[in-house]
């Protein structure tokens, strides 16, 4: 048995907060610059380039590189011969986001209830997922999830019938009628196969991929490049006032599924790609 | 790049064409969903809205907080498509610009053209960027929102892209055929 001070979990979720609202994925920033030489609109190289920009700029400045600094997502894969000490896991996660919206100076876009809607003004509660892992060590990913992205996915139950063909041109029809809402060039987290809450959980996992690497599973990296292909074909571009790059990456995860199930989930993230991670 | 002055004159509105590359100079008001529903609470019950927004335009945001120092923080465009429900009876009171992120429902277009206003997109996600572009910021009403609250802008040189032109041509409705293969 190791164990870990809840307080350590604390300061590094306010770290990962922080820094991640500051600098995006950088190997986003990357395919953004790559994207601007096939880029055919003029109106969307304008928008390549003022995405390039402005992550420059809030890196430089460490101001928030967009203003809805999102949904605080954590994953925390946690070693079954880990012992947390000083408090409940849940509540270290979450005051770490506390701490780390309010001294980076981070927006607060959470409401404590969907209905009553108040904001909790510290961006907490997190969304934690949790999963028990061999070992002593407990591996936690920090996203921020903006919600004209988030409000973009969708899950669906499609046939087995329906297949590959069915999967590709259900997700084609599903960017296309987005259009600019999650602030294309985007990056299409997919969960395919297991349940209804399997694949969303899939689809979300499948956001913290190095960005633009192949599924190990060659069909499915074929279906990946097939998939962001077809949605490059739809014309949507940049912010979707038309050109060549809507997505610059599709990563797709899959699982067991029903004989008769064929799910699938969607879950879009938009240019403002933050995300971190960090082992204790 | 055209340069254009806030607010819009109404001869500037009809000469504005979708897909046009302008930077705006001048006076814009923030409100986002919260604010958009209370205003129009408020003129449901004959009251005065907080600001008159006859000949004004609306920017979709809801900024970080300003670090020390800095008038506001990061302030890009949210999603329009959310103020769709009230828009149109935001234009019967005479707004005649809003700025904002992604497209708009058929009937928003449509009222748009009717009342000879203009949307302009923003880039979404640009806010660092953006923010360098605000020179003043004052609040004017509804602090309680927060973030929602209405604040009174000044901006030089914000760039904007028009989206949907007083004639009612949209650019996410037309943009993506020249490209779709
Ligand atoms: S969708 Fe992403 S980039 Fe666009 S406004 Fe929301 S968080 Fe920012």
């Amino acid at each position: 048995m190791r164990t870990i001070d809840a307080s350590e979990v604390t300061a590094r979720i306010r770290e990962m907060s922080i820094e991640s609202n500051y600098h995006v994925d950088p190997a986003y920033v990357r395919k953004v610059e790559e994207a601007k030489a096939g880029e055919t609109s003029s109106l969307g190289l304008m928008v390549l380039d003022q995405i390039t920009e402005n992550a420059a700029l809030a890196s430089a400045e460490r101001v928030p590189y967009c203003q809805d600094t999102g949904v605080s997502i954590v994953f925390a894969e946690v070693g079954q011969d880990v012992r947390i000490e000083g408090g409940l896991l849940e509540d270290a996660i979450n005051e770490g986001i506390r701490q780390g919206y309010r001294d980076g100076y981070l927006r607060g876009s959470v409401v404590n209830d969907p209905l009553r809607r108040v904001n909790t003004k510290d961006n907490t509660p997190a969304v934690i997922h949790y999963r028990v892992v061999e070992g002593n060590r407990l591996k936690l990913y920090f996203a921020a999830k903006g919600t004209g992205a988030e409000n973009m996915s969708m899950a669906r139950m499609l046939k087995p019938s329906d297949g590959r063909e069915g999967v590709i041109q259900t997700i084609v029809n599903h960017v296309f009628n987005s259009g600019g809402n999650p602030c294309p060039p985007i990056l299409l987290g997919i969960g395919l196969g297991g349940s209804i809450e399997k694949a969303a959980l899939q689809a979300k996992w499948a956001l913290f991929r190095e960005l633009g690497t192949p599924n190990p599973d060659p069909l499915v990296a074929e279906l990946e490049g097939d998939i962001l292909e077809a949605v490059n074909r739809t014309g949507v571009g940049p912010m979707g006032m038309g050109g060549d790059t809507t997505c610059i990456a599709v990563h797709v995860e899959t699982y067991a599924c029903h004989i008769g199930a064929l799910p699938i989930c969607v879950n879009v993230e938009c240019h403002a790609h933050r995300h971190a991670e960090v082992v204790l | 790049m055209r340069a254009i002055d806030l607010p819009l004159a109404p001869d500037v509105v009809e000469s504005l064409s979708m897909g046009d590359m302008c930077e705006l100079s001048g006076v814009l008001y923030t409100a986002r969903d919260a604010a958009h529903k209370r205003m129009l609470e408020d003129a449901a019950r004959g009251e005065p809205l907080p600001i008159d927004v006859a000949g004004q335009v609306l920017y979709y945001v809801g900024p970080t907080p300003p670090k020390p120092g800095a008038v506001i923080g990061s302030a890009g465009p949210t999603t329009s498509g959310r103020m769709d429900a009230y828009t149109p009876r935001m234009l019967e009171l005479g707004l005649t610009g809003m700025i904002g992120k992604g497209g708009r429902s058929p009937a928003v277009v449509e009222a748009i053209a009717r009342h000879r206003a203009v949307y302009f997109a923003a880039i979404g996600g640009t806010a660092a960027l953006l923010a360098k572009r605000i020179r003043e910021v004052e609040l004017i009403a509804y602090e309680d929102l927060g973030t929602e609250a209405i604040r009174r802008l000044v901006v030089e040189r914000f760039p904007v892209v028009v989206a949907v032109d007083s004639r009612g041509k949209d650019i996410f409705a037309e943009g993506f055929k020249e490209f779709a293969k």
